[in-house]
């Protein structure tokens, strides 16, 4: 499909190894980042080259610089890259901070890939940073 | 030593000890009760003593002054009385020589007189110095008679003028003796003695007119009766007991007479001569007033200690009893404290491993997934439908394990509250409208018993759901087909409390103490075990409580009491 560029910060290799490969195989560009500032210097890169993410996906529970923190300086940085926050912790509250501090959705680990994909879509497209695809049938929750 | 060990034992009598045992509650009780009675009888026993002593004092005075003065009076009428005989015998004496009373004419006319003005007057008699009777006036024949050896004479001739005490004589009749010393113009000693009867004494004594019952009498220091006297005998009698040392003034002593009974005596001493005046009254006619009063003040005194003992008694038992209430609920409290702790502390440790597991849960998910993807890519073949089926049952066990920490992680973590005004009846009528499939297909019998007032309460709609849905699908699952379950609604007070009734399997009360503990669960297998624990957690934190009754085979009855809550702002 369209390449639909994502960015994973989460200092879970194993998890996000896997999770970009899979990904792959739906044609989906991913990369990985394993803490909070690398994953920012990626997206700096990567707006300077040209090829900016379509979106991020945030990991809440991190060494260092955690997922929140984090997600703020995305926001200032990069206002127009929806980012969506993946815990672990299962807690609404974590989830309601991360949509106060402007992320596009939040989903819980572990997580169905095809949420996953059609989440991050939903918010990109939503971000304007992916054009709109073509309306899919509605699915139910 | 012996200090010491009193002191310990004192401060052990009256320790209040800890704990809960019957034993400390009566420590506590018999501490109290005797310290309440003694700190108020105490007191009271001795202002009744002190009252007994007062009153018992300024009776004695009352009583004895009217006796005393009696007495005095009386013994001042003998004196006089005595005295004015003795003037009159001194006068004749002097006023008469030796040889006109000898001839016995002129003491006739002299006695004849003096008889008119002088009651009781029995005879005169002249004596010469050797004791002889030289003349004699008077109903006996007694001249010639010699006193040489009668002490009267001897007395007289010592101190000049004499008064005898009663004697009988050589008359046989009582009778004293008043005796004057004259002298004659060439230097000779006489006497002229006059013999009076003593009925006037018996007289005086009338006069002084006492109760009856109380006697009076004359008698002399060693205690010969000079009167008669009506407990002691007749005159010359010798009284049974001591006289006090003799005293001019009234003396008061106690004695006990010959009838037995118990007499208040008063006495008063002569100076002249040797005579003791004493009046004796029973003690028992004193002092049946002050009996009376005592028996009066004794009453008072043992209703009064009948009270406050009572009163004591009444009052510490409320005392006790309070505090072993008070105790009960401290540790009622207690326990309760100690099980929320205990299930916070499990729900903590729960939420560490759920969210421990969560991770490699993740990774696990996405192995598996990428390994169905990888396999989706190749062509058609046994082994891939096998591996397949079997990736399909790693990810179903993942999802199902997602399930179990969702769960663990709600129920450890603070749960976001959000309170609206709600119908606690329509609550329960949308849970009951997702179990309708079941209701139908086991054709349970479901008697709904709904409040008529609408139960609104300030409370979070999707956790009441949560708890409703928990209780009622648990009643479910202890049920036959076609068994009953009763869903009431009530308000009260203090809020609304809805109670689930089954008629299924009941728990045993072993099952009963480990409901509401996590991972506890008898549907091995298929129950995760939290349930009930996050239930009980939502509605504690929704402030009411949930209470259980159970019997095995019998059904089980869950009441989930919920406050009105505070109506948040609109």
């Amino acid at each position: 499909m369209s390449g639909l560029r994502i960015l994973f910060i989460d200092d879970e290799g194993a998890f996000t190894s896997t999770l970009l490969e899979r990904l792959e195989l739906r044609n989906i560009q991913a990369q990985a980042a394993l803490d909070g500032h690398s994953g920012i210097s990626r997206l700096d890169d990567a707006a300077r080259e040209g090829t900016p993410f379509h979106a991020v996906v945030l990991d809440v529970l991190m060494p260092g610089m955690d997922g929140l923190e984090t997600l703020r300086h995305i926001r200032q940085r990069h206002p127009e890259i929806p980012v969506v926050v993946l815990t672990g912790h299962g807690s609404t509250r974590d989830g309601m901070r991360a949509m106060q501090l402007g992320a596009a959705d939040y989903l819980v680990k572990p997580v169905d890939i095809e949420e996953l994909v059609r989440v991050v879509r939903n918010a990109s497209e939503y971000a304007g940073t992916l054009p709109m695809q073509p309306a899919e049938p509605p699915q139910a929750d | 030593m012996n200090m010491n060990e009193l002191r310990a034992r004192i401060r052990g009598f009256f320790a209040f000890p800890e704990g809960v045992d019957e034993t400390r509650y009566a420590h506590l009780k018999r501490n109290i009760g005797v310290l309440m009675v003694m700190v108020s009888i105490v007191p009271l026993c001795l202002m009744a003593l002190i009252n007994f002593h007062i009153y018992r004092s300024t009776l004695d005075r009352e009583l004895e002054a009217p006796m005393r003065g009696l007495v005095n009076k009386t013994k001042h009428s003998f004196e006089l009385y005595l005295r004015e005989r003795l003037s009159a015998v001194s006068f004749i004496a002097s006023a008469y020589s030796w040889d006109e009373l000898s001839t016995e004419e002129t003491l006739g006319r002299i006695f004849h007189i003096a008889k008119q003005e002088f009651e009781g007057l029995v005879d005169f008699g002249l004596i010469d110095e050797t004791g002889r009777q030289v003349a004699y006036v008077g109903p006996y024949n007694l001249k010639g008679k010699t006193y040489t050896d009668q002490p009267w004479f001897l007395q007289t001739r010592i101190r000049g003028s004499f008064i005898s005490d009663v004697f009988m004589g050589f008359r046989n009749v009582p009778h004293i003796v008043i005796a004057v010393e004259g002298h004659t113009a060439s230097g000779r000693i006489w006497v002229l003695r006059a013999t009076i009867n003593t009925d006037r004494f018996d007289e005086l004594i009338s006069h002084m007119d006492l109760d009856t019952g109380a006697d009076a009498f004359l008698t002399t220091s060693r205690g010969v009766l000079q009167t008669n006297s009506r407990l002691y005998g007749a005159t010359l009698s010798q009284l049974p007991f001591e006289l006090p040392s003799a005293s001019y003034q009234a003396n008061v002593f106690h004695v006990d007479g010959p009838d037995g009974k118990h007499y208040f005596a008063t006495c008063s001493a002569f100076v002249n001569p040797d005579f003791v005046l004493i009046a004796m009254r029973p003690v028992t006619d004193i002092v049946s007033s002050w009996y009376s009063l005592r028996t009066d003040l004794l009453m008072v005194l043992v209703g009064g200690v009948l009270l406050i003992a009572l009163v004591a008694f009444k009052l510490t038992d409320m005392l006790v009893q309070r505090v072993m209430d008070s105790d009960r609920s401290r540790e009622t409290a207690f326990r309760e404290i100690e099980h929320t702790h205990k299930l916070s502390s499990i729900g903590r440790l729960a939420a560490g491993v759920a969210h421990e597991i969560n991770n490699p849960l993740a990774i696990i998910n996405e192995k598996a997934g990428l390994m169905k993807d990888l396999l989706d890519r190749e062509p058609e073949s046994e082994i891939r439908s096998r591996l397949t089926k079997q990736i399909e049952g790693v990810l179903s066990s993942v999802s199902r394990c997602r399930v179990i920490t969702h769960r663990l992680l709600g129920f450890a973590r603070r749960m976001d509250v959000s309170i609206e005004q709600l119908d606690v009846n329509e609550v329960l009528r949308d849970v009951l409208g997702f179990l309708e499939k079941e209701v139908i297909k086991r054709s349970v019998d479901l008697r709904l018993d709904f409040a008529e007032v609408a139960p609104v309460i300030a409370s979070d709609r999707g956790q009441l759901q949560q708890v409703f849905l928990n209780i009622i699908a648990n009643a479910f699952e202890a049920i036959q087909d076609g068994g009953i379950i009763s869903i009431a609604s009530r308000t009260s007070d203090e809020g609304v409390s809805i109670t689930v009734q089954d008629n299924g399997c009941g728990m045993s009360s072993e099952t009963m103490s480990h409901l509401f503990e996590p991972f506890f669960t008898t549907k091995k297998g298929t129950g995760t075990g939290l349930g009930l624990s996050i239930t009980y957690g939502i509605i504690r934190k929704l402030g009411g409580r949930i209470d259980v009754q159970s019997e095995e085979g019998q059904g089980t009855t869950f009441t989930v009491h919920l406050p009105w809550g505070k109506r948040q702002e609109q």
